[in-house]
């Protein structure tokens, strides 16, 4: 077989012919942008990936992207993505789902496979709402919510989906935000770069049904103070003046500020995102207004052995000690007996 | 070894063993099936469990049974009436006495027939009595107690002791039969190597079971049949599932492709799944996924990357994949959905046997969902038609449906082993890069198939999905591009009626009456049918295996006959496609909806009152 050439790409050519059909605004545009260009600078031969999704507006992306494209059927994309991976570990696999597709109708799908570390990229859109189906509350929309399944507000807990990828034995947790191109390029890339299940959770503004629902940390003049961008072996600071931190005290994540109560640099919390005690990934991901700020970056990357990785091996060793090789092996081994 | 003082010459013998369901019948009856068979005799097998794995003890409900057939002649069915019954218990009496034939032989363990055991049967005090079994051939033979004789030397526990009564019930019939014990203790050594004392045990207790037989000779006759008149070449055993899992193997090696299955337990079908996790020396790639629709997205995944892919189930499974493989219907991906039928509608009765599930097959999706539907007729038929279901899947780029049953899945037969250099080529519709734009709907006019352009090649990146598209693979929403896509894909289907072989017909072309079946109802149809032409009745039998598309033949044969008879275990499905299909004909019906399989005499009764006696001119 010949040696694959390593193309240099630019972000244009992961760009399909498909003309683009979000609404004017919406987030998905900015996800698809960083997509577009992490792929670029990834150096992988375009041939080699595979964008899965499922159904729902998050769901469309497989479509722009020029490379091959599943797209599939409501809440499947991890169950069709662990096959594809399964099937052929060679491929880089993506699946682009949302809050919906993801957490409600494939709940199942997705936590099987982040049990499982099957080696694929999971990107989440998380807009809170049903957007495809014009306007209905998701998995993850706030408690109270009126939408027009729920005109008098929900009456049900959300999901945390940073909880409960961990929770499922997750490996690599992220979150970034559909706009902010530069954190989701990096949180991309280190993403295509793990081994394993890699859960990106993408806070995404629906312009239409559910606008500015995250506007508290993700507006120009919140989100300094609002958001927390972690770094492996950094310091948790944040703010405006850079004055903000997160320390642990009484088992308990808490916000103090450098320079008050003799607070100082060193008090602060040095983020880990290697440790693999869930611990501490789990309390950063549930992180939210008005007492926490909200988490962004990569908060929990820990190496493990993948599924597919996993079965490969377990494929040499079976085969280093069968006699069965071929199909007129396999039927001509055990009983047989003759009639002459 | 005593002498025979008096010995039956037969060409067929049905033996039942029958327990409780933690007895050990199902391990019993495949000793000696296997030992049968390889004297040489036809064999056809039936195990007939409840669904518990331990059913309340000594009720008739909680009967665990397994029927076998011997002959020197061809065996199509595993027997109507049971020649020789093993009963560990009264219920074991009481669940099989209606299936006794007159002059038939009782082997029972006496020890269990307490006032207490024979109440929870449901008799009063006589069960041989109470069901008119006294003029049978009754041995009694306090088994419990010899076990515990013959064992008290081993300082073993009494739990493992009882457990080798299964051991002495057989030794007893392979006396009876003048069997070699040879496979059946090379077996014990084998399963038990690690635990020699138990091996021994059972040994121990197998070989007392056949002095045992012997020490009561005067009490009983001794069959012998003599081995069938079969084909020369190389046989093993095989059940329906093991030959639909080597199917598939068979299938992939011939394509050169790697074979994945996703699946989800579920009986009668997991067996399937369970022999394809063995294979990885094979390069089997086999997930045990979350739930049902996983196991039919995975394999969609995987075909899509240019694996032959499999997903196994039964109706209720089947139900729950039915939006996936309309994915797979609309991306023209190629599968094989294996539904391994059992008794419904729901959870139903996951033990039993049923054809229930034609219609679901056929049209159990949205939208229009064109399948093409085949059925195995005998448990060694899966090998071939799991075979040629992957066959027109890769071919023709469709998802193809494989139907089998309970009956099928667990029944086992002899088979004569092919070898692969004789089985039929199978061409991929690779698409290959060209200057040409790879268009992944643009279909072969004359097959109007498309071509598969696989992952990982350079140039052909392209993209597919559940919604409706052009040739390209756009989406597209115009309406004259949809139904032109829909009847494409209708088309495509039909078109495999080319690759179909004839319907082929069992006697004459033409009499008073064609008896049809579809899939496992074959052995009981053919042997109804030999049987009463050997009588003199005039008729012919006909048996489906290729549902969707029909035969192309199909109306020509029946042209041939004055009357139809379509017989099936469902309320008439197959006839109801068949008026659809064929309608100028009229179909009469037999159907049995009992989790049971036809038996010979049913089909005979039934066609005679329908030919109203006549024989030939």
């Amino acid at each position: 077989m010949a040696e694959t050439i390593t193309n240099h790409y630019v972000a244009k050519d992961f760009k399909s012919d498909q003309e683009v059909r979000w609404c004017p605004g919406c987030g998905d545009h900015g996800i698809l942008a960083s997509l577009q260009k992490t792929l670029a600078e990834l150096e992988i031969p375009r041939e080699k990936y595979v964008f899965v999704s499922g159904i729902g507006c998050s769901s469309r992306l497989p479509y722009y992207m020029n490379t091959y494209g599943f797209h599939g059927i409501h809440g499947r994309a991890a169950a069709i993505a662990t096959g594809i991976k399964i099937a052929n570990p060679d491929l880089m696999v993506w699946e682009m789902t949302g809050d919906g597709d993801a957490l409600a109708i494939g709940g199942n799908h997705y936590i099987h496979a982040i049990r499982r570390n099957i080696d694929i990229k999971i990107i989440l859109f998380n807009n809170e709402i049903y957007g495809l189906t014009k306007g209905q509350y998701s998995p993850t929309s706030k408690k109270g919510l009126a939408t027009k399944t729920s005109p008098y507000g929900t009456i049900e807990e959300p999901f945390k989906i940073g909880e409960l990828t961990i929770g499922a034995n997750g490996r690599f947790f992220a979150r970034t935000v559909d706009y902010n191109l530069q954190l989701s390029n990096e949180v991309y890339k280190e993403a295509a770069k793990f081994h394993g299940t890699a859960v990106v959770e993408v806070i995404q503004n629906c312009v239409i049904f559910n606008d500015g629902a995250f506007d508290a940390f993700t507006s120009k003049e919140n989100r300094d103070d609002n958001t927390l961008v972690l770094h492996h072996g950094q310091k948790m600071i944040f703010g405006k003046n850079r004055d903000k931190g997160i320390i642990l005290k009484d088992l308990k994540l808490r916000v103090v500020t450098i320079g008050e109560d003799g607070i100082t640099e060193d008090d602060i919390l040095t983020h880990d995102a290697h440790e693999p005690n869930p611990g501490i990934h789990y309390r950063l991901a549930g992180m939210s207004l008005p007492e926490y700020p909200v988490a962004l970056g990569v908060i929990r990357a820990i190496n493990a052995q993948t599924y597919d990785a996993a079965m490969v091996e377990q494929h040499q060793k079976v085969q280093a000690r069968s006699q069965v090789r071929s199909v007129d092996d396999l039927l001509n081994s055990g009983s047989t007996w003759e009639v002459k | 070894m005593g002498k025979r003082s008096k010995v039956i010459e037969k060409d067929a013998v049905v033996i039942r063993f029958s327990g409780d369901s933690g007895d050990g019948m199902q391990l019993t009856g495949t000793l000696f099936s296997n030992t049968s068979a390889l004297f040489g005799h036809d064999i056809s097998t039936f195990p007939d469990y409840p669904a518990e794995i331990r059913a309340p003890q000594g009720t008739v409900g909680g009967v665990s049974g397994f029927q076998v057939h011997i002959g020197h002649k061809l065996i199509n069915t595993p027997g109507d009436f049971t020649d020789i019954l093993v009963a560990m218990n009264p219920a074991a009496v009481r669940a099989n006495a209606r299936w006794l034939r007159k002059g038939s032989t009782i082997i029972y363990d006496s020890d269990n027939f307490t006032e207490k055991q024979i109440q929870r049967a449901g008799y009063k005090a006589d069960p041989f009595a109470e069901d008119k079994l006294d003029s049978m051939n009754l041995i009694a033979a306090p088994i419990t107690t010899l076990v515990k004789e013959a064992l008290k030397d081993m300082d073993l526990d009494p739990k493992t002791v009882l457990r080798t009564k299964n051991m002495f019930a057989l030794g007893m019939v392979y006396w009876l039969f003048d069997s070699q014990l040879k496979y059946t203790e090379d077996f014990i050594d084998d399963k038990f190597g690690k635990k020699p004392q138990v091996a021994e045990a059972n040994s121990k207790v197998l070989r007392a079971g056949y002095y045992y037989g012997e020490t009561i000779e005067a009490l009983t006759p001794s069959y012998r049949v003599g081995p069938a008149p079969i084909e020369k070449g190389t046989y093993r055993n095989i059940n329906g599932n093991q030959a639909t899992a080597w199917g598939m193997l068979a299938a992939a090696e011939k394509a050169g492709l790697k074979l994945f299955i996703g699946s989800y337990p579920i009986t009668p079908a997991t067996g399937i799944l369970e022999e394809l996790a063995l294979r990885k020396d094979m390069g089997v790639k086999s997930l045990q996924a979350e739930d049902e629709i996983a196991g039919i997205c995975t394999a969609i995944g995987a075909s899509f990357t240019g694996r032959m892919a499999v997903t196994t189930t039964s109706g209720p499974g089947l139900a729950l994949k039915s939006e996936a493989l309309n994915l797979a219907v609309m991306t023209e991906l190629p599968l094989v959905v294996v539904d391994v039928q059992r008794g419904g509608p729901s959870t139903g009765l996951p033990t039993k046997t049923e054809q229930a599930d034609l219609w679901q097959a056929l049209y159990g999706r949205n939208g229009e969902s064109p399948v093409p539907v085949i059925a195995a007729g005998t448990p060694s038929d899966c090998f071939r038609f799991a075979f040629e279901a992957a066959k027109i899947a890769v071919e023709h780029m469709t998802p193809v449906i494989l139907l089998t049953d309970s009956y099928l899945a667990n029944g086992s037969e002899p088979w004569k082993i092919p070898a692969m250099k004789d089985m039929p080529s199978i061409s991929v519709p690779y698409a290959v890069k060209t200057d040409k734009e790879y268009l992944a709907y643009e279909r072969d006019p004359e097959t109007l198939v498309r071509k598969w352009a696989i992952p990982g090649t350079p140039g052909l990146e392209h993209r597919v999905g559940g919604l409706e598209k052009t040739i390209k693979g756009s989406v597209s929403y115009t309406p004259e591009n949809h139904e032109y896509m829909v009847r494409m894909r209708e088309e495509k289907v039909e078109r495999i009626v080319k690759n179909v072989p004839d319907l082929k017909v069992h006697g004459k072309k033409t009499g008073d009456l064609l008896v049809i079946g579809w899939g496992s109802t074959y052995g009981q149809i053919i042997t109804a049918v030999s049987e009463l032409k050997e009588e003199g009745y005039n008729l012919s039998a006909a048996v489906f295996n290729y549902i969707r598309p029909l035969p192309k033949n199909t109306a020509k044969v029946f042209a041939g006959f004055d009357k139809l008879l379509v017989c099936e275990l469902n309320s008439g499905q197959f006839a109801n496609y068949l008026r659809m299909k064929h309608q100028k004909y009229t179909y009469h019906q037999y159907n049995k909806i009992q989790g049971l399989p036809f038996t010979v005499k049913e089909i005979k009764d039934h066609c005679i009152k329908l030919l109203k006696g006549k024989k030939n001119g």
